[in-house]
């Protein structure tokens, strides 16, 4: 136990707390939109994740021909070749999602069947994604090159601001808004909206149900996707089963801000990122899952819908 | 006449049984009994040696995974199958049978038959501890935090010194000599035989519970449980109940787990455990003892069969799951429908 780091370290934990917290929150809006629509765990989110970062990395490193050796990137170019892998990690993250739910849940939908055989059927996709990587890649770790040159881009009080950091809470809280002004405004935005309140009444309503949920997924997929890149950025090395931990903190995330709510997964995320720096920070790194695991536990009962659940029902995907 | 499309094992199963007195019945339970306690002999010979596995010893393979997942899977199917809640941390109650016969190997005198009794009560005693609280929760979250708990009993094993942190315990006793039975390394057809038993036994109080208040009460809550209480089932107390004896069930067989490997380490005990007894139950059908039985035997000699294949087994199995579930979302040995098999009756009466 090691308090006095919470006001000696309280800056550098707080942005790092917000920066993983909005990574979590990226993630999680993929789980929680498909809770949305199908009531469902997506359990292969974690490897849509996965295969995120490693689009990232092949793109990086095969399609520019980056090496480790190479000079940072400056100006326009690293931007342009920023955005391009952006992209790609979407992209790729995008079409694994809508794979998952043709090959995990669409069938098993159709025929109306129970909630646990879609949840084992997940599983099996998750396991077929994780174990495929893990084969190619014979288990061992893969770095991305290093395209930016991590230098402190600006000092807030005491704390310098590095050029990574800031581009992961910039850009993280730019998607979110972005998604979130899809969901409310668009038209399909509200089909996934009125799918999520009654399946039967949306089919009613002329919805065409198969497709809302397949652009749920892909929304879903290119959120995790955008998220896996930026954590590359960050990290710089990803492994076969990177998406199992995030995976977790992030649908912790979205279960603390009542999943099926986007502006939850919000709070739910930041929330979870800064406790966790905070926590780890004072009890040790090693303790971290279970800190955050006893504070979900006891968020569920006494708030049963999640800490934001209630309160924002309104914007519920 | 059925055809074949219709044709349904289970059902026919049951007809078959139903029509048999009792001299039949308990002749099949005796000779059943006998072929399974003589399965670890079905390596030996020519015509059967096909059930050998490549790497590890057949025998040693009918008692882990093959026996502890049936086990376990049959622990998990009253937690799961039968009242309906979805427990993604069923590898906790494992772990702390292991750890419980760990620690009390190390620091007493007591053998393995007199360590079990006190690792179920371990075991049940988390499972009332982390179902008082949780219960009250719907479904989804009671997934999570099942989950979490078996993260959190881990990771508490892997960050505690005084259990031996990342290396775990090792040389735990073996079970003592037992009605001539030997119990080491070079004997595993004594542990399959003691799994046998317990999984016998398992099998014996689910059938008595199935058909008195507890297996009512819990058939109930998972149907409906707005109805069940309006019926006046005290839902929790069965709930926690039903946790109980899963848990209970799952730390018996760690017990047996840890004399069998004489080691246990908390890398033994992660996630893809409590997928894979899930996968048991739901694979083989949830809440039909036999399905859950034969989901079992599948899931856990498949892997070690194909293991000549080692480097994509886990694939395999990935696709496997995908695949079945797709095919029979109800399991390969659904449990009875009775809507569906009052409706065939009506049917078949109008004909």
């Amino acid at each position: 136990m090691n308090f006095s780091v919470v006001t000696s370290q309280f800056w550098p934990l707080l942005i790092n707390g917000l920066a993983v917290g909005l990574i979590y929150v990226l993630i999680s809006l993929g789980y929680t939109m498909v809770y949305g629509v199908l009531r469902l765990i997506n359990f292969a989110n974690s490897e849509i994740f996965m295969i995120g970062t490693f689009a990232t990395v092949i793109v990086t490193r095969d399609v520019f021909h980056y090496t480790s050796a190479h000079e940072a990137l400056h100006g326009f170019k690293l931007v342009a070749t920023l955005f391009l892998i952006l992209l790609a990690s979407m992209l790729f993250s995008g079409v694994t999602a809508i794979l998952v739910e043709l090959i995990a849940y669409r069938r098993l939908r159709s025929r109306g069947t129970n909630r646990l055989a879609s949840l084992i059927s997940a599983i099996g996709t998750s396991i077929m994604l994780s174990e495929a990587v893990r084969i190619l890649t014979k288990s061992a770790p893969v770095p991305t090159p290093r395209l930016l040159s991590k230098f402190n881009l600006f000092t807030i009080g005491s704390v310098a601001i590095r050029i990574d950091t800031f581009m992961v809470i910039i850009s993280a809280a730019l998607i979110f808004f972005l998604v979130d002004r899809f969901v409310t405004k668009t038209l399909l935005g509200k089909a996934i909206r009125a799918v999520s309140m009654s399946e039967e009444t949306s089919k009613l309503m002329g919805i065409n149900l198969n497709r809302v949920i397949s652009a749920t997924f892909l929304i879903g997929g290119l959120v995790t996707g955008a998220a896996a890149f930026l954590y590359m950025q960050v990290y710089e090395t990803t492994v076969f089963n990177v998406g199992f931990n995030l995976g977790l903190a992030a649908f912790t995330a979205a279960v603390l801000g009542g999943i099926g709510n986007i502006r939850g997964a919000f709070y739910g995320g930041l929330t979870l990122g800064l406790f966790e720096q905070f926590a780890s920070a004072i009890i040790g790194g090693q303790w971290k899952a279970v800190t955050v695991f006893t504070v979900l536990v006891l968020v569920l009962l006494f708030r049963p819908n999640g800490l934001f659940g209630e309160a924002i029902q309104q914007s519920r995907v | 006449m059925a055809n074949i499309k219709n044709l349904n094992l289970r059902d026919k199963g049951a007809q078959l049984w139903e029509n048999w007195d009792r001299p039949r019945r308990t002749a099949f339970v005796v000779i059943l009994i006998a072929l399974v306690g003589l399965l670890p002999y079905g390596g030996d010979f020519s015509f059967t040696s096909i059930l050998n596995t490549p790497i590890s010893s057949y025998q040693a393979v009918l008692v882990y995974p093959v026996g502890m997942f049936v086990l376990m899977a049959l622990g998990l199917n009253i937690v799961v199958g039968k009242s309906g809640l979805l427990d993604l941390g069923y590898v906790a109650f494992f772990a702390i049978g292991g750890y419980t016969a760990g620690l009390l190997s190390e620091h007493t005198h007591l053998n393995t038959w007199e360590i079990m009794p006190i690792g179920m009560a371990a075991a049940m005693f988390a499972g009332v501890l982390l179902g008082l609280p949780t219960l009250r929760l719907r479904g989804d979250y009671l997934a999570i935090v099942t989950l979490g708990f078996g993260e959190i009993v881990r990771i508490v094993a892997l960050n505690t010194q005084s259990i031996g942190a990342s290396t775990g315990i090792a040389s735990i006793r073996t079970p003592p000599k037992t009605f001539g039975l030997q119990f080491d390394i070079t004997h595993s057809n004594s542990y399959f035989w003691v799994v046998l038993i317990m999984i016998l036994l398992v099998i014996w109080m689910i059938r008595r519970f199935t058909v008195r208040r507890p297996g009512r009460a819990w058939e109930a809550i998972r149907q409906d449980e707005d109805v069940a209480i309006l019926m006046g089932v005290p839902i929790l107390r069965y709930k926690v109940w039903s946790f109980c004896i899963g848990a209970a069930i799952g730390g018996a067989a760690g017990v047996i787990f840890a004399s069998k490997t004489q080691y246990v380490a908390p890398n033994m005990f992660t996630f893809n455990v409590s997928v894979l007894i899930l996968s048991c139950v739901v694979f083989g059908g949830m809440g039909n003892m036999w399905g859950v039985i034969l989901g079992g035997v599948i899931l856990a000699y498949l892997p070690e069969r194909i293991r000549f294949i080692s480097n994509a087994r886990q694939l395999v199995f990935g696709i496997t799951l995908v695949v079945i579930m797709n095919l029979r979302p109800d399991g390969l040995l659904p449990r009875k429908k009775r809507e569906k098999l009052g409706a065939a009756k009506k049917a078949g009466g109008e004909n």
